[in-house]
């Protein structure tokens, strides 16, 4: 049966496994009481009382995929550090701004010290000899809920000198952002952390686990990746694989936002579950609001090309997500049922990456905001046919080649398979393209009546049905 | 327009000291000195500039990357409405619309008594709560113009002054890492040893 | 290998294997490049050329303005790669020019140009610019962008001597990386984000930096224009010629560019062993010094009690005579010649030959403020030694100060960690935060200095794992120069193979030493004879004693001495104007020849305009003198005195007096007077932009001095010796050490130099309030 946890805005539990949100249900479940009283820190004692290597050998055997969007092997990932480079850090990333996410703001407000403990058992397991905590400026709750955390297991001998009366030593100092989106990027991440602008580095030559915070290899984990270490720990790779599919065990947690009745952030079975189990599943989203007609998805964040009612039987598994046109991401779908007035739908979006660039390449930071201003000027219904074509035109200078797009039965659409080609350092400047491409591919003839009837429709049209 | 004060130098030579670089505290020292004086003066950059060894060429360049940052004086209240996709889906265009019919002002300015900054923000991390708010960074969910009503009134009221701190306040804890606890920060430079608890051995 | 004769077998065992030797193919063609080479930089040897802008060379890549977009074959079909920063690989297939990598670059200029102003008909940069050269070949020849452009306040000044037009700015980041990580000086930094990103300073903080004109010259759009230049000329109307900066010694390669047989700008020109493209802002403008309006452009003979202009004949009729008769009358020794750093070197090998066919030797190139020229007989090192030895030890000046690029080249080193430097120093230097070991001594301790610092594990340690080279120059100019040459020895004494970079910082002066004419006695002799009445006459080739010799009160007594004084110069001078006759010597960019750096590099100096007037090369001044005293010196023409110097002996250590200085009474403070970049030196004044940046007189103490002193800061104070007091304004520095007090050397305002006597081994002052 479905439950909601008034004290966890948004939270959905479900009769489904917990990897990371088995404390949501407790009130407190945020102080350490609670913690230590729901087998806190086990996972850390169970770490600490094998060797590193196999440690990172579990987590290896684990196939713990990134959350943070790119999906890469966590264990996997530690293993590219250069051998015996010292220092070399832990980053974890709870700068989470990708429009359509929330996850780790609850797992961070909710269960400080389980990110914590996780970040414990990375920094073990890799050899990370100090570990920073970067999140997002905005988030004064989980900053307040991480710090008190923090204090609290400083004091209990968690973190810091000698933890457990061991020879492991490792700080974690909090670390804020200061409202900038493109800092989630892992290189601006570490420019941030460096003090500096959030431009992102190029990469190649230098991946951050060689060359990252100081030029030091530096790991830089999603907060949501971390915290199913400690289950991991407490319950071994076996456990943890059993759930999901093998080439994407355990769990996610995924957020249902827009026209569904119930929206929601659900932990889902990772590989499994499906676009329609989610939206319209009685113990997930329970259909399209007013029981409408669903017109379009974005199944990954706002950066993902979207889908519509054809790809509802695709589960959660990147690889079949990826070749039918767009990417998991981030874990955020965002739902438009038939009210939705698409054009200005793909505007709040394109402006959001155009205002988000940080400036570093010409075509984000010039081509962003030129398609921004020729979208508006369609939306505003003073748009004129040429201007369509110069939406493509200026995206293709972002994105030479084919852009990925969705199948589609009724416009007779194939598939073009994620990712595309750039020609910036990072994905936000193709992102700002990404819904002006799905929506003109998907939805043309909208913005081609658009700019004829010359007529202003608001965004949120369909809201008031 | 002014230094930190002493107290605030000391608690930023103490988050200094958490970093093997001085440079890294630039952004959680700027958020002292927004702290401290609801806003980011120009000799606070320049004392912070001091403070962290850069110039103040480079304290700005950084500073003014970061949307929380403001170099001019702004409302008691920051009132951010988010904009994009899930909020606007669920109708924040019409909050907004609301907002600034209610306070007399358009998004990016603030009201005259100086209480209230109205802005158009971008996604804010609780989509499935659209639309959704923050007042000084501290969220309000699934608003409706009526809520957002009540809520002017109670800032002006004077009603959410234990929840809400002024603008510049972030974070009402802080992290405080025990002398006697904490590892501390050393330059990198100064490390060439593997960790001691690399020795193939468990720990405990 | 290649001298043995071998057969077919033997070679193939022969073949050296290099293992940094990369090859590639670029467009199908074959090309060989380095290991860690970039694409672009290897194609850079090819015909066909990738566009970009924010790429340069000396500076690490970014990657940002994404024009240099190129595909290189991999296992999953073609990538596009950013050229500047994708290094070279072994079989790497490279393709510059297919459809997808021209739509890329097409689309990325249409986007720079998209918020570009297109002012280029009144734009300095116009038709030598990046910008405009590549949207002609790489762009896609017309925009479709019809928005509104973004707008700012059009030029602002970032500096004196630079204007900042932020809608003309493309964002490649040069300048800003130029500052930061070429300069040190990161005063101009990107400010705000995404489509609204701009260059700034700090509001009041200027880009007050030494090196600012170089942002200019890198700027690949017309976004930074120098003051000096702007509006000046059109680029196609310059015409330019390769040639060498002499403001200092460090020998920077520049291009002389001009108009209308007016120089209009100088260039930074890349020389890999000397300045690597850059230049300092003194060497850069002090072009402005030729244009001056206050140059002699004719001869000068004294009547009464002013300097008439008369014939070139008459004025050399004179001066012969005056010779000829001193000479005569009280020997060779009666004439003698100060200075010569100022003249290429064929200008130097003319007046020694002069001078041994008169047999005049009293002769200095410099003016009792350097070192002596034995220091060019050490065991030399070259600037690319210093970068690349293992330690550097400065027992030298403010480098920033006195040999700029040079401090850049050693910032570089220091900074890129191939370089410790360990500087002996008395207050902080440019160098001084990217030194490994600063260590302070108070004037005339320098021997302890070094002996402790060699006495010291972990610095004895450093010297031990590598090259040392020692960069040896006068410090300071109120102490006995034989305190260095004594800290030197003591190094040598102790590491015989560290090898020497001397910084003796007068243009041309280890090019006038090698002509012979420092050979010969110091200054300090000459002038003293003068002062006492023993020289008939003195000659001035450029050279200024009243401003330039440190003691001040010898100078004076030395010009009002000698009987008659010839001036050879190109500006009055506080010295010419003393003189009996005045010969107008062509200036910089006027006359063509050789200059000798630091190193002993022989670099060559470009004729690009007429000398103005009817002012002549040194050579030719002294080839016709040499002529009306009928004492042939065989030269005809310039190419006559190209002869290679011949090579002198070498020494292991310096010849010293062993003075050691007096002990420092706990009231007085020991003095440190050293040179400034931008001081009273004549091209500086000479050069409208550069004449008001001098910084003033004043004297400079350790707060904890002031403190006890119990003076206000920015008032003036007295400052004595026992025999005579000037008054200076107190300013606070905490880097001057404890007990001493620094003074910028000939600036604008009270003279220190009253306070400085030539015999004094070290000046202790003491400073007071007035009353
Ligand atoms: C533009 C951009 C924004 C990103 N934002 C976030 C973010 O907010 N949070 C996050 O964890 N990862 C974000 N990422 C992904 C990170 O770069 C990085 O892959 C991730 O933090 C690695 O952690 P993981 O391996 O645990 O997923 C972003 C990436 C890009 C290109
Ligand atoms: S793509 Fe945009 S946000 Fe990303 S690095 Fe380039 S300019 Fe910055
Ligand atoms: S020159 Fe390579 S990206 Fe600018």
């Amino acid at each position: 049966m479905t439950s909601t946890y008034a004290h966890a805005p948004g939270f959905v539990a479900g009769d489904r496994p917990k990897i990371v949100t088995s404390r949501f249900e407790f009130a407190d479940s945020y102080t350490i009481e609670r913690y230590l009283a729901t087998n806190g820190y086990a996972g850390l004692r169970a770490a600490l009382s094998q060797p590193a290597a196999s440690v990172h050998d579990e987590v290896k055997n684990a196939t713990v995929l990134g959350r943070g969007g790119a999906g890469f092997p966590a264990g996997t990932k530690w293993g590219l550090t250069p051998q015996e480079v010292w220092p070399r850090y832990l980053v974890v990333n709870g700068d989470e701004s990708e429009p359509g996410t929330y996850k780790d703001r609850l797992l961070m407000e909710r269960d400080p010290h389980q990110l914590i403990e996780g970040c414990l058992i990375a920094c073990y397991a890799a050899g990370l000899s100090r570990c920073f905590l970067y999140i997002r400026g905005e988030m004064a709750l989980a900053q307040e809920r991480v710090a008190t955390a923090l204090n609290e297991a400083y004091a209990a001998g968690f973190i810091g000198k000698n933890i457990l009366g061991t020879k492991f030593s490792v700080d974690i100092v909090l670390h804020w952002g200061a409202g900038a989106y493109v800092v989630g990027e892992e290189t601006a991440l570490i420019e941030s952390l460096e003090g500096n602008r959030g431009m992102p580095r190029l990469k190649p030559p230098f991946f951050p686990a060689a060359n990252g915070l100081y030029g030091q290899p530096t790991i830089v984990n999603n907060v949501e990746t971390l915290a199913n270490l400690p289950w991991l720990l407490c319950n071994g790779s076996e456990a943890f694989t059993a759930i999901g599919t093998k080439t994407s065990p355990g769990t996610r947690m995924v957020a249902v936002s827009g026209h569904v009745k119930r929206p929601g952030v659900f932990e889902i079975i990772n590989g499994v579950t499906t676009f329609r189990d989610l939206l319209y599943g009685e113990e997930f989203c329970g259909g399209i609001r007013n029981d409408n007609k669903l017109k379009a998805f974005v199944p990954g964040g706002g950066s993902a090309p979207w889908f519509t009612p054809d790809q509802l039987d695709l589960p959660f598994e990147a690889s079949q997500v990826g070749p039918a046109g767009s990417m998991l991401g981030s874990g955020a779908i965002m739902v438009m049922d038939e009210t939705t007035d698409i054009p200005a739908a793909a505007l709040t979006l394109t402006r959001f990456y155009a205002h988000e660039s940080c400036g570093k390449c010409t075509p984000c930071r010039e081509g962003g905001t030129w398609l921004e201003r020729i979208l508006t000027r369609v939306v505003e219904g003073t748009g004129t046919d040429a201007d369509l074509d110069q939406l493509i035109e200026v995206g293709s200078s972002i994105c030479p080649g084919d852009f990925p797009h969705a199948s589609n039965a009724d416009l007779g659409l194939a598939a073009v398979p994620f990712p595309y080609k750039m020609t910036t350092i990072c994905f936000v400047g193709p992102s700002a393209y990404a819904p002006i491409h799905s929506a003109l591919t998907l939805f043309r003839s909208e913005f081609e009546a658009r700019v004829t009837t010359r007529k202003r429709i608001p965004v949120t049209a369909g809201h008031a049905l | 327009m002014s230094r930190l004060t002493d107290a605030n130098v000391a608690i930023a030579y103490e988050i200094i000291g958490r970093y093997p670089r001085p440079k890294s505290a630039l952004i959680p020292i700027l958020h002292l000195a927004q702290e401290q004086d609801g806003y980011v003066a120009q000799d606070s950059m320049k004392h912070i500039a001091e403070l962290v060894g850069v110039t103040p060429a480079e304290v700005f360049g950084t500073a003014s990357f970061y949307e929380m940052f403001k170099f001019e004086p702004v409302g008691k209240y920051l009132l951010n409405i988010c904009g994009t996709l899930s909020c606007a889906l669920m109708g924040s265009e019409e909050l907004m619309h609301h907002a600034e019919k209610r306070l007399g002002i358009k998004a990016g300015s603030t009201t005259p008594d100086g209480l209230i900054t109205l802005e158009h923000a971008e996604c804010q991390a609780a989509c499935t709560e659209a639309p959704c708010l923050q007042v000084n960074y501290r969220y309000r969910f699934k608003m409706t113009p009526a809520e957002l009503d009540t809520l002017i009134d109670d800032l002006a009221g004077g009603k959410l002054a234990d929840e809400i701190p002024s603008h510049g306040v972030l974070a009402m804890v802080r992290q405080h890492i025990p002398a006697e606890r904490g590892v501390g920060a050393v330059a990198p430079e100064e490390v060439n040893e593997s960790p001691e608890w690399l020795n193939g051995k468990s720990a405990l | 290998m290649s001298t043995t004769e071998s057969t077919s077998d033997q070679v193939e065992t022969e073949v050296v294997i290099d293992p940094n030797a990369v090859s590639l193919t670029i467009n199908g063609k074959t090309v060989a490049a380095r290991k860690g080479e970039l694409i672009i930089a290897a194609a850079d040897r090819t015909s066909d050329f990738i566009p970009r802008f924010c790429y340069h060379p000396r500076m690490k890549p970014v990657g940002m303005c994404r024009q240099c977009l190129v595909e290189v074959e991999g296992p999953r079909g073609p990538m596009m790669v950013v050229s500047c920063m994708t290094p070279v690989a072994e079989g790497q297939v490279v393709h510059t020019e297919t459809e997808q990598v021209k739509k890329a670059q097409e689309g990325i200029l249409e986007l720079l140009l998209a918020n570009h102003p297109l002012d280029c008909p009144v734009c300095d940069k116009g038709g030598e610019c990046p910008l405009q050269d590549q949207a002609f070949s790489h762009g896609p020849g017309e925009s479709r962008y019809v928005e509104e452009k973004r707008h700012y306040e059009k030029p602002i000044a970032i500096s004196d001597l630079v204007f900042l037009d932020r809608e003309r700015c493309i964002l490649c980041d040069r300048c800003t990386r130029f500052a930061s990580e070429v300069a040190g000086d990161p005063l101009i930094s990107f400010t705000h984000r995404g489509n609204n990103t701009q260059i700034l300073t700090f509001p009041d903080e200027p880009f007050a930096s030494y090196f600012s004109g170089n942002t200019v010259q890198i700027c690949p759009v017309g976004a930074l224009t120098a003051k000096p230049y702007r509006f000046k000329a059109r680029p196609w109307d310059l015409e330019e010629t390769q040639s060498t900066c002499t403001a200092c010694s460090v020998g920077c390669a520049t291009v002389i560019q001009s108009s209308r047989d007016q120089v209009l700008r100088f260039q930074g020109h890349d020389n890999d062993e000397v300045n690597w493209g850059w230049l300092c802002d003194r060497g850069r403008f002090n072009f402005e010094s030729i244009n001056s309006e206050d140059r002699f452009t004719t001869p000068l003979v004294k009547e009464g009690t002013s300097l008439v202009p008369t014939s070139w004949s008459s004025a050399l009729e004179t001066a012969a005579r005056t010779i000829r008769l001193a000479v005569s009358s009280k020997g060779a020794n009666s004439v003698a010649i100060l200075g010569g750093a100022r003249l290429a070197n064929e200008d130097a090998r003319a007046w020694a030959m002069l001078a041994s066919k008169l047999g005049i030797t009293l002769h200095d190139a410099q003016l009792d403020d350097g070192l002596p020229t034995e220091v060019f007989n050490l065991p030399q090192a070259t600037i690319n030694d210093a970068t690349s030895a293992t330690t550097v030890i400065l027992l030298s000046p403010d480098l920033k100060e006195e040999l700029p690029v040079l401090y850049l080249r050693l910032r570089d080193a220091a900074t890129k960690n191939r370089t410790r430097i360990i500087e002996f120093t008395t207050r902080a230097s440019g160098l001084t935060r990217y030194a490994w070991k600063s260590l302070n001594y108070e004037p005339g301790t320098q021997v302890a200095a070094v002996n402790s610092a060699l006495n010291d594990t972990e610095i004895a340690g450093q010297l031990s794992k590598g090259n040392v080279v020692v960069v040896l120059g006068r410090a300071n100019l109120a102490e006995s120069s034989d305190f260095t040459a004594q800290a030197y020895n003591a190094i040598a004494a102790a590491f015989p193979a560290a090898t020497v970079l001397p910084v003796l910082r007068r243009g041309n002066i280890r090019g006038a030493a090698t002509a012979g004419l420092t050979a010969g006695n110091n200054a300090r002799s000459i002038l003293t004879a003068a002062s006492e009445g023993h020289i008939e006459c003195l000659i001035l080739l450029g050279a200024d004693p009243l401003s330039d010799v440190p003691d001040l009160d010898l100078a004076r007594r030395a010009l009002a001495g000698a009987h008659n004084i010839i001036a050879v110069d190109t500006f009055p001078t506080a010295s010419t104007l003393r003189a009996d006759v005045v010969l107008p010597a062509a200036a910089y960019a006027e006359r063509g020849g050789t200059t000798t750096n630091l190193e002993g590099r022989v670099l060559p100096l470009s004729q690009k305009i007429t000398a103005r007037g009817t002012s002549r090369p040194d050579w030719m001044i002294a080839t016709e003198l040499a002529e009306q005293l009928g004492a042939d010196i065989g030269v005809e023409s310039i190419d006559d005195l190209t002869a290679i110097d011949a090579p002198s002996q070498t020494l292991q250590v310096l010849s010293v007096a062993g003075s050691s200085a007096p002990e420092r009474n706990s009231y007085d403070l020991r003095l440190v007077v050293s040179r400034k970049m931008y001081d009273n030196a004549v091209s500086t004044v000479t050069s409208p932009s550069l004449a008001h940046l001098s910084i003033g007189a004043g004297i400079y103490l350790n707060p904890r001095d002031i403190e006890r002193i119990g003076a206000l800061v920015g008032k003036d104070v007295k400052v004595s010796t026992s025999s005579k007091s000037v008054i200076l304004t107190l300013h606070a520095d905490e880097s001057v050490l404890k007990g001493t007090a620094w003074v910028p050397f000939n600036q604008p305002g009270t003279d220190i130099r009253e306070l400085m006597n030539a015999n004094d081994l070290i000046v202790d002052v003491r400073v007071e309030n007035l009353s």
